[in-house]
Parts: structure tokens; sequence; C-alpha cells
């Protein structure tokens, strides 16, 4: 008789390697090593940027210089050199491409191993592509339909120079350059990212997706993505990412701004499966991004997020709750395994009345990770009727991981109502013996009771996005076992 | 069909079957009964497969193979149904998503492609109404709030899907009421044929009156020490079980 005991299967867990362990050779254009002044300035010449944005980054920078680095997450890491990162690499094969026969074939096999060629990602339905790879965009697509909508949507570099009244005047108004140490570091040297635009009462018609991609050895990414829904407007965008397997740790500080204006709708997806590390913890990608949204009267803001890679995740996506009943949402998964470390969660800020928030949290962890949800309800005192609905459920596979929640509630206003609810359930043998019995094996069976747990997250992706969502699920944990 | 061979097991070093020998053809109705603690769910469990527990001795052939060295899994793939005393919940998993991946996980052993959508909700339909199932109970998250009657329900619903050549029933009437029990038990009659058979494991006599078997046995500290027909089963149920135990020191 087989025996399948609990043993085995976080055994077989951690010999889970990254998949998209592969690195391509494009010839780039990197800066040396090191940070000061004058690179935040190369930067900012090298992407012939205007005065204004290169004061921004050199504000940014001097704040930086003067912080210091976070360290109350429950996370345990090395602190990266700073002075130790390059913080500019560029493909070389410029300039942009008119179609794919074009782009770098190196650079469509590394998409073809990631199963997301450009090419199937065009006849995707409506699906419009901008592509980030070692931070400059090499290709959009499908601009010119949403062009005829009005909606600009393109890399953040491009709309400094096409677009710099609507940069300048919401760029840093969510996520201020001091907010954070990362905050500022992204601030001052971000390289590349996304920026969007839906003009008034215009439903965007498809779903924007940007595919994120961090290359060079000991590059550092630091994107910066910028979206803003106009008075009434409905945007739903989607961020993909994925790293190739090294051996130095990466330090991935991505800042992203959405600003849903009054009556507006912003739906943010991620899917992130940067690389993890090894089994034995060595390598892997630093996640410590800065995410918010502002909500004016009556918009809403919805952040859906699976998160299964990165060795260390220091991730709030937030909302500020300004105008009067406005909706702040969260919906999470976020997966640790072998030595991944998780710090996650959110914060809902309460400003205006009749504001109300759901965050729904589920964490699954394995190995020898830790998985912490952190989140903050803040009702302001003016903030009259504010609601809040929190579910954080933790599931753990094996006896050596760890499930940890921190929620923070502040509330000044004595009408708001706030709920918290939290689980924590273990997989156990005969859930796995249930499913065996009936036909299922193992594998199956954890990728079905994973799947189960994490549904009403998974049920809140885009289509598109919930069935890659659902197969990384599978690799993440499943793909390990039998 | 099957054919049980001296079978010793035990579980973290606690022997607690101590030589069984049992034998169901096709077409028959076996009761297996016995005080609390005989090794009667131990029996069903070590057919099935579960990892706990350890064959130290004897045989257990399923159509003539020796299954000891099968998983779980493949013996279900082969035609083995245990109905659990205890169904397990699975948050976030509908009963109709459960079995449609328990069916095409056994089409996918034997070599088939997944069964169509059109023919799994046919059938699912039509199971789900022989248990008199309401079709909300269909996308519930599978055992999670529900009763005991609809937990065994339930249990034979799967059954009734995936149509096993060997079905045992582990306690399925504890737990039920009246009209459960008549409701479960009519289906198990009703998937009843020639070709497979139904091992009926139960303490007491009641649900034999709905199953009616062709062979009860009697289980006592891990052996069977007495075999008989369904009127074995009422003298049971008039005298106890301290009688057989007698019997059985005597």
């Amino acid at each position: 008789m087989s025996k399948y005991t609990e043993d085995d299967l976080r055994e077989e867990l951690k010999t889970k390697e990254y998949e998209y362990g592969f690195y391509t050779d494009i010839e780039s254009d990197t800066f040396p090593i090191g940070l000061n002044e004058d690179i935040v300035r190369a930067i900012s010449l090298k992407k012939e940027e205007p005065q204004w944005m290169t004061d921004w980054r050199i504000e940014s920078f001097r704040a930086w210089e003067k912080m210091v680095e976070p360290d109350w997450a429950n996370v345990k890491y090395v602190k990266p050199d700073f002075q130790a990162i390059s913080y500019y690499s560029a493909p070389n094969k410029k300039p942009k491409y008119n179609s794919l026969d074009e782009v770098d074939p190196e650079l469509l096999a590394t998409f073809a191993k990631l199963g997301i060629s450009l090419d199937e990602q065009k006849k995707l339905s409506g699906v419009a592509m901008d592509v980030v790879v070692d931070s400059v965009s090499v290709a959009t697509t499908f601009k010119k339909t949403l062009a005829e909508k009005g909606i600009i949507f393109c890399s953040i570099s491009e709309a400094i120079k096409e677009h710099p009244e609507l940069v300048k005047k919401y760029i840093g108004t969510v996520v201020p350059q001091k907010d954070n140490f990362y905050a500022a570091l992204n601030s001052a040297v971000f390289s590349d990212g996304s920026f969007c635009y839906v003009p008034k009462g215009v439903k965007c018609p498809m779903e924007l997706s940007t595919y994120f991609r961090i290359n060079q050895a000991g590059t550092g990414q630091f994107e910066r993505t910028l979206v803003i829904a106009d008075k009434g407007s409905y945007v739903s965008y989607l961020e993909g990412c994925t790293a190739p397997s090294r051996d130095e740790n990466q330090l991935h500080a991505a800042v992203v701004e959405l600003i849903a204006l009054d009556d507006a709708e912003i739906k943010y997806s991620t899917v992130q499966n940067w690389y993890p590390g090894n089994s034995e913890g060595k390598g892997g990608v630093y996640n410590f991004v800065t995410k918010r949204g502002l909500c004016e009267k009556n918009a809403k803001i919805s952040w859906t997020q699976v998160e299964t890679g990165s060795a260390v995740t220091w991730k709030y996506p937030s909302c500020v709750l300004k105008g009067d009943n406005s909706v702040g949402e969260f919906y999470s998964i976020a997966v640790t395994n072998n030595h991944q470390q998780a710090d996650t969660g959110t914060k809902m800020v309460h400003l205006g009345k009749n504001t109300r928030s759901t965050i729904i949290s589920k964490g699954i962890s394995a190995g020898k990770s830790q998985n912490s949800y952190r989140g903050l309800v803040q009702v302001h005192a003016r903030a009259k009727n504010a609601r809040n609905f929190s579910q954080c459920d933790s599931l753990l596979m094996g006896n050596d991981c760890g499930a940890h929640t921190f929620p923070y509630i502040e509330a000044k206003n004595k009408t708001a109502r706030i709920e918290h609810e939290a689980t924590t359930s273990k997989i156990g043998e005969d859930q796995i013996f249930y499913c065996n019995q009936r036909g299922i094996d193992t594998e199956k069976a954890i990728a079905l009771i994973v799947n189960g747990f994490s549904k009403e997250v998974l049920n809140k992706l885009p289509m598109e996005f919930a069935v890659e969502a659902q197969k990384l699920l599978e690799i993440s944990l499943e793909g390990s076992v039998g | 069909m099957l054919k049980i061979n001296n079978l010793h097991a035990s579980v973290e070093d606690k022997s607690i079957l101590k030589g069984i020998n049992l034998e169901i053809n096709p077409g028959e109705v076996h009761a297996i009964m016995g005080p609390n603690g005989s090794g009667k769910s131990t029996l069903a469990s070590v057919i099935a497969g579960k990892e706990d527990y350890e064959v130290t001795k004897g045989t257990i052939l399923f159509e003539g193979e020796d299954i000891e060295e099968l998983a779980a899994e493949d013996r279900a793939h082969k035609g083995i149904f245990l109905s659990f005393q205890y169904p397990v919940e699975i948050p976030g998993v509908s009963v109709t998503n459960f079995i449609k991946t328990a069916i095409n996980e056994s089409r996918k052993a034997k070599g088939l492609e997944d069964m169509p959508a059109k023919d799994m909700l046919k059938l699912i339909r039509e199971k789900a109404e022989l248990l008199e199932m309401d079709r909300k109970f269909l996308s519930r998250s599978l055992n999670e709030g529900f009763s005991g009657g609809e937990k065994k329900r339930n249990e034979i619903f799967q059954m009734a899907m995936l149509e096993p050549k060997l079905a045992i029933l582990d306690e399925t009437d504890s737990g039920l009421d009246i009209d459960a029990l008549r409701i479960v038990a009519n289906g198990v009659n009703k998937l009843k044929s020639k070709d497979n058979a139904v091992l009926v494991i139960t303490h007491y006599q009641r649900l034999l009156d709905y199953i009616v078997p062709d062979f009860v046995h009697v289980l006592h500290n891990g052996k069977i020490v007495k075999s008989g027909t369904k009127e074995l089963a009422h003298e049971l149920e008039a005298k106890g079980y301290d009688w057989i135990k007698e019997e059985v020191n005597a």
C-alpha cells in the first residue's frame, strides 16, 4: 500500500523548483552600479525628461537619503546594498517596433517560455499589452483602439513627454515622494512603468494588461504606474509578472498610484510569480511595493492580487476613501512555499461619509515559509457611517510553516461598523484520503482544496486572469506532489 | 469479486484486525456487524487503502488482483467505493465540482476523455433525483454545514455517480432520521445489480430492514466470529452482542 503522510507532502513541496528559471541574453545598456545624485540626473537625462521631472527625482533622492529602511514587517532578510545595484538597464535595440517581426527573437522566445507570447496576446480577445522588459517598454498594442475613445495607455516615460500636464498633476498625489523608504527610492530612480488615463464617462472597452519582467543580473526594477480614471469612467487593469531565476537577490520596489475621480471605478488585478528562491531559500526577488488608490465621491477601487512568487514580499495595496460613499475592496491570495516570506495586506482609510470597505485575504503557507496578513482599517472623525468587513483565512500545509494575522483597527467615529473574521485551517490527511478514495490523486486533491479555499478571491479576477492564476496556484504547490 | 484471506492489520503498532476471512461475490449484499471497537471501520479503511493502517499479514484480492500495493485512488479507479462514516468538509469546492473532478479523474485513469459537460449535467440531475436532493444542494460547498442526513445522502449520491463494483457503506445509518434512512437505503437498493456488490457495516440492525443482506457477519475483537443470514441480525438486535462474546470465549 502506498503510504502518503504529511511528511511526504512536506518533503515533496520542498522540491518544487521555479519553472521560469531562464535568462535571456539581450544586449543591455546598463548603468554602473551605485546611487548618487549624478546617477539620478543621468537616468532623467537618458530618458530625455523635462526639468520638472528631474527636479522631482532629485527631491525624492534627497528625502530617501535621510530615511531608514523599515524593519517592522514580520520578515527576515539581508538588507540590500543600495550602492551595489545598477539603476538603469534598457534593451539596446531601439527604437520601438511597429510589428512583432521586428522584436528581438530572443525576447520573443522568453515570452514563449512564459506562455505569453505577444503574438498570442495580441489575438487574445480585447487584451492590450504594454510589455516592460528591464524597465523600457518595447511594444504596445491596441493603442489605436484605445486612442479612439480618448484613452491614454502608454509607458510612463512616454506620458512624461506626451502628457506632462496629467503626470505633473497626479504623480505623487496618492503616494507622496516621502511616503516611505522604498517609495522615495522609486520616486528618485524609477525606470519605467505604465500610465493610463481614462477620460470622463468612458468605459474602457478592454482589460488593460502589463507584463513586468526583471531581466539583467543585479538590476533592480523600479516601475512607476499611474492610473487615472476621470469622472464616471471605468477601467480594469491587469498586471502580471515573472522574473527569471538568479542567485543574487533582486530588489523590486514599485509604486502604483490609482486615482478614481467622482463616480469612477478602477479594478486593479495582479498576478505575481517572481522567482521565490530555491528550496534552500537561496536567491529570489525582494518585492517591496507601495500600491495605493484614492477614491473621490462615489468612486470605487478594487485591488485583487494573487501572490505566489518573491522571496520576501512587503506589500499593502490600499484605498484612501476620501469622497463620500466611496468603496474600497481588497481581495488577496498569498501563497508561500519553501523559505518564502510574505507580509502583505491592506490599508483602508475611511475619510468620507458612508464609505465602505471589504477585505478578503487568503494566505496559504507550505514548506518553511512565513505568511503574514497585516491590515489597517482606519475610520476618521468625519467618516460617518463607515463600514468595513474583513475576513482573513489561513491554510497551512505541513508543520514547519507559519501563518500570522495582524489586524489593526482605529475608529474615531462612533457610527463606524467594523467586522473582522479570521480562520486558520490545515490541509488534513483526512481530506486528502477522502479525495483519494474518490479517485482523485494527492496532487489534484491539493489543487482542489487550495482552489476551493481561494475561490472567493479567484472569482474576483477577470476571466483570462483567473485561469492563469489557478494554474499558478497549482504550479506553486501541487506541481511538486506525487 | 473481493477475497480477503487471513487479514491482519494494525495502526500505530496496535493490532486491530486479527485474521479476517471474507469472500464477496457479484450481486451479493454482505453486512458486518459488531460492537464498538471490534474493527469494523478499520476493515473498511484497509480495503479502501487508508495509509495509516498497515497490513501485517494476509491478502486482499479484488477481482483476482492483490491490491495491497495500490494507492487509494487506484483502488477507487478499479471500482472500490467507501461511503465514509464521517465525510470531510472541503470548503469552497461545490458538490458538483467535486464529483465532476472525481468522475473525470477515474475516466483519465481508464484512458478516457473528460465527460462532456452536457452528459455530466444530465447524469448529476438524474442521480440527484434518485437521492431526492435539492438542486441548490449541488452548488453548496462539499459537506460544509451539511446535516448528518445530508452528508450521508451526498455519499450515496457520489456512489450513484461513480457506479462502483464494490460499495462499502461504513455506518451509513448513523446520524440519520427515519426519512433520510429510507431515502439512502432506497438509493442503494436502486443501484444494486447482479454485477456489483455491497458491504454494509453497521452497529444496528435497523438499516438492514431496508438494505436486506444475503449474509451477515459478526466481527469481534478483530475476527469474524459468526456468519449467517439476515436472521442473525435479528437475533443480535434482540439479544445484544454479549451472547456472542460469551460464545466466543466459551
